[in-house]
C-alpha cells in the first residue's frame, strides 16, 4: 500500500491517478460566515479503506457533499478518480456509489421500485440488465425477501442496507459511505462492517466516515481525522498508532538523578511528578526508540533506586480524542 | 490528462463484472426515455395524485348533473349561471348548454380553470423538486448521477404531461356527461353562427389544447418555486397564492394596464375559439404569454437548480 503523500502530490497527474480522492485546500464557508471545511487536503489511495473520522459537526458531511458535487466549494478543488469535481460530476459519479447522511427513498414505493427509480435515473446503465442488477444488489445486502415491501415499513437497519444496495447497483471503483452505521444496533453495525470488508475485497476503494473510531478501526487501512473543519491527521492506520508515543514512568525517591539519566538517554518531554499531584515521586518521559530494559539498567547503574517502572501506550481511542478534542467543540 | 483513464476506457469492464450479460449499445435517447417514463410512473402511480385526478374528474360530472337538475326542461330559456362571475362570459355558455351538451366541456373548463386545474398542477409542480429535496432523494438522484439539467427537463416534461392529462380528463368527462344528459347536434357558437357537430368537437379540442398550454405555463412557475425550498407544501401554497393573486389583480379596473402581463389574464380568452371568425389575435397573445411565462420560469428554475447547494 502506498502511503498517501503530501497534498501537493495531487499536482502531478501521475500521483493523482493513484488517488481515488484528492482534494487541495478544499474550503466551504456557509452563507452565514461559518467555516465548515477549512483547507482540507485529502489523499485517498486507490484500493484503500479510508476511515474519515471526526466528531459530529466537524465538517465530514460537508466535505463529502463537495466531493460528490452536491455542494460547491467556496475555494479549493477536489478530484474523484482523477476527474475534477463538481465541473465533471456526471462523467465520474457513475463509478462512485454513495451513502450520504443516511438513507433517503420514496416511502410510498417498494424497496425494489426505489432501486429501479435510481437505476432509471442513471444514463449510463443498460436498462435490459436492470432486473438482474437490482436483484443482485438486493441479494447482496440480504433484502431479497423484503423487495416488494413498501419502504416506509422497513426497519432502520433495512433502510440502511437498501441505501448500500443502491450504491451497488452497478460496478463501482469507489464507494463513499457517510456514517453507514448511524442509528444501527450492534448487529446491524457488524453487518455493515462485513459489507465494507466484502466491497473492499473486490478491490473497490471505500471511503467511510464515522464519529466512532472503534467502528471503522477494524476495517480501515487509512484514516483521516477532522476537527472543526480541519484535517488534523491523515495517513495509514499504523502511522496513527505510531504518533501515539509510548511513555515510560519511573517511580523513585531520586527524581533529580533519574531526570539526568533521562536526559543522557535523550528521552523527550520529561516531566517530574504525576500529573496534578505535586511532590509525587514519579518521573515520566517519552520512550522514543529507547527500550525500557536499557532505561532501567542505566537508572540502576546511576544509582537511582527504582521502585517501579511502567511503559504505557495510549489507545487508539485516546489518540483520536487527543486529535479531535473532548466532547463538543464549537469554537467556530 | 489522467481523467481520460476514467472516461470511455472504464466502460467495457462494466458488464463482465456483472454476471457477463451482453450489452448491446443503447442510444442515449432510450435512457432518457426510461428516466422520463419512470418519472411519469412516480407521478401517476402515486395514490395521492390518482386521488387528485379523480377529484378533478368528479367536477364536470357534478356540474353536468347539477345543471340538469336545476334546469330540467327549458330549452332556450333558463336562468343562466348566476354563480359564475368569470371574465369569459361563462353566463352565455350556460345558456347554450340547454341547447347542446357539447357546451358542458366549455363550462367545465371555464369553471375549473379558475382554481381546480391550476391547483392540481401546483400540487405536482410544487412537489417536483421540493418533494425530492424533502425526502432527501434529490441528493441520491444527483449522485447517481442524473445530471441537474437533465433532471430538471425530465421533471418539467412530466409536469406538462400531468397538466395535459388533468385538462383532458375534464374535457372527456364533461363531453360524455354533456352528451348523456343534454341534447346534441349542430353547435350554435357564441357569435350566433351554427356549425356542424364535427366542427364543434374540433373547437372543443382547440379549447382543451389552449387550456393545456395555460397549465403548462403554471407548471413552469411551479417548477421554479419548487427549486427554492425543500417544503413541497410551501411551494404548492406559493403557486396557489400567485395564481389567485393574479386573478384578483386582473379583476381590479385600476390595474387594467398590467392585466395583459399577468400570468392568468389570457386563460379566459379561450372563448375566442367559440366565435366565427375565431379571435386569433387574442389566441396568439395568449399562447405567446404562456410561452414567455414557461420559458422565463424554466430558466429561473434552471439557474437556481444548477447553482444551488443541495443541503437536504
Amino acid at each position: 500500500m502506498t502511503t498517501p503523500a503530501t497534498p501537493d502530490a495531487s499536482a502531478t497527474p501521475a500521483a493523482a491517478a493513484d488517488l481515488a480522492i484528492a482534494s487541495t485546500a478544499l474550503t466551504k464557508r456557509f452563507r452565514g460566515g461559518q467555516l465548515a471545511v477549512d483547507h482540507v487536503d485529502l489523499a485517498v489511495p486507490q484500493g484503500s479503506v479510508y476511515g474519515f473520522l471526526g466528531p459530529n459537526g466537524s465538517g465530514k458531511t460537508t466535505t463529502i457533499r463537495m466531493l460528490l458535487g452536491l455542494a460547491y466549494p467556496t475555494s479549493g478543488s477536489a478530484e474523484l478518480l482523477g476527474v475534477a469535481m463538481p465541473d465533471h460530476a456526471t462523467e465520474v459519479l457513475d463509478k462512485v456509489g454513495s451513502l450520504v447522511e443516511g438513507p433517503a427513498f420514496y416511502p410510498y414505493l417498494s424497496g425494489w421500485d426505489n432501486l429501479a427509480r435510481y437505476d432509471a435515473a442513471d444514463r449510463s446503465v443498460n436498462p435490459r440488465t436492470a432486473k438482474h442488477r437490482i436483484g443482485t444488489a438486493m441479494e447482496r445486502v440480504g433484502l431479497t425477501a423484503a423487495a416488494k415491501k413498501k419502504y416506509r415499513h422497513y426497519s432502520l437497519g433495512m433502510k440502511q442496507r437498501l441505501a448500500i444496495a443502491s450504491g451497488l447497483l452497478r460496478p463501482r471503483d469507489l464507494i463513499i459511505l457517510d456514517e453507514p452505521t448511524n442509528g444501527l444496533d450492534p448487529q446491524g453495525t457488524r453487518e455493515v462492517r462485513a459489507l465494507v470488508r466484502q466491497i473492499a475485497a473486490d478491490g473497490i476503494t471505500v471511503f467511510v466516515s464515522s464519529h466512532l473510531l472503534a467502528e471503522v478501526e477494524q476495517v480501515c487501512t487509512h484514516v483521516g481525522v477532522m476537527r472543526t473543519g480541519r484535517l488534523v491527521f491523515q495517513g495509514p492506520l499504523p502511522e496513527l498508532r505510531r504518533t501515539g508515543a509510548a511513555r515510560i514512568t519511573v517511580h523513585t525517591a531520586d527524581v533529580e538523578m533519574a531526570a539526568k539519566v533521562f536526559a543522557k538517554l535523550g528521552l523527550a518531554d520529561p516531566a517530574a511528578g504525576a500529573p496534578g499531584v505535586p511532590g509525587d515521586d514519579t518521573i515520566t518521559a517519552e520512550l522514543g526508540d529507547a527500550s525500557p530494559e536499557i532505561v532501567c539498567a542505566e537508572l540502576v547503574h546511576a544509582g537511582v533506586g527504582v521502585r517501579g517502572l511502567a511503559v504505557e501506550s495510549p489507545s487508539l481511542e485516546d489518540l483520536f480524542v487527543g486529535l479531535t478534542g473532548e466532547g463538543f467543540d464549537v469554537e467556530h | 490528462m489522467s481523467s481520460t483513464d476514467f472516461l470511455p476506457g472504464a466502460d467495457p469492464p462494466v458488464t463482465p463484472r456483472l454476471g457477463g450479460l451482453p450489452v448491446p449499445p443503447i442510444p442515449p435517447g432510450q435512457r432518457n426515455l426510461r428516466f422520463f417514463l419512470n418519472e411519469l410512473r412516480l407521478i401517476f402511480f402515486r395514490r395521492r395524485n390518482q386521488l387528485l385526478l379523480g377529484v378533478v374528474a368528479l367536477f364536470p360530472l357534478l356540474i353536468g348533473i347539477g345543471l340538469k337538475v336545476a334546469a330540467p326542461n327549458s330549452p332556450g330559456g333558463g336562468g343562466g349561471g348566476p354563480g359564475v362571475g368569470g371574465p369569459s362570459g361563462a353566463g352565455q355558455l350556460f345558456n347554450q348548454l340547454a341547447g347542446n351538451g357539447v357546451f358542458l366541456t366549455f363550462i367545465a373548463l371555464a369553471l375549473l380553470l379558475v382554481l381546480v386545474l391550476p391547483l392540481a398542477v401546483a400540487v405536482i409542480s410544487g412537489d417536483s423538486v421540493a418533494g425530492e429535496a424533502g425526502y432527501g432523494t434529490l441528493r441520491y438522484l444527483l449522485a447517481v448521477p442524473a445530471g441537474r439539467t437533465r433532471l430538471l427537463v425530465v421533471k418539467y416534461l412530466a409536469i406538462v404531461v400531468f397538466a395535459v392529462a388533468a385538462t383532458f380528463i375534464v374535457t372527456v368527462v364533461a363531453l360524455v356527461t354533456g352528451i348523456a344528459l343534454f341534447p346534441h347536434g349542430p353547435v350554435t357558437l357564441l357569435s350566433g353562427n351554427t356549425v356542424s357537430l364535427t366542427d364543434g368537437l374540433w373547437r372543443v379540442l382547440l379549447v382543451t389544447l389552449y387550456t393545456c398550454a395555460a397549465m403548462a405555463a403554471v407548471g413552469a412557475i411551479g417548477l421554479a418555486i419548487s427549486t427554492f425550498t425543500e417544503h413541497a407544501i410551501g411551494a404548492i401554497a406559493a403557486i396557489t397564492i400567485l395564481v389567485v393573486g393574479s386573478e384578483v389583480v386582473d379583476q381590479v379596473p385600476q390595474f387594467a394596464a398590467a392585466g395583459p402581463y399577468l400570468p392568468t389574464h389570457w386563460w379566459a380568452y379561450f372563448d375566442s375559439f367559440l366565435r366565427m371568425p375565431m379571435d386569433t389575435t387574442s389566441i396568439w397573445h395568449g399562447l405567446l404569454s404562456f410561452a414567455v411565462y414557461a420559458g422565463v420560469f424554466f430558466l429561473i428554475a434552471w439557474a437556481r437548480f444548477t447553482s444551488a447547494d443541495v443541503t437536504s
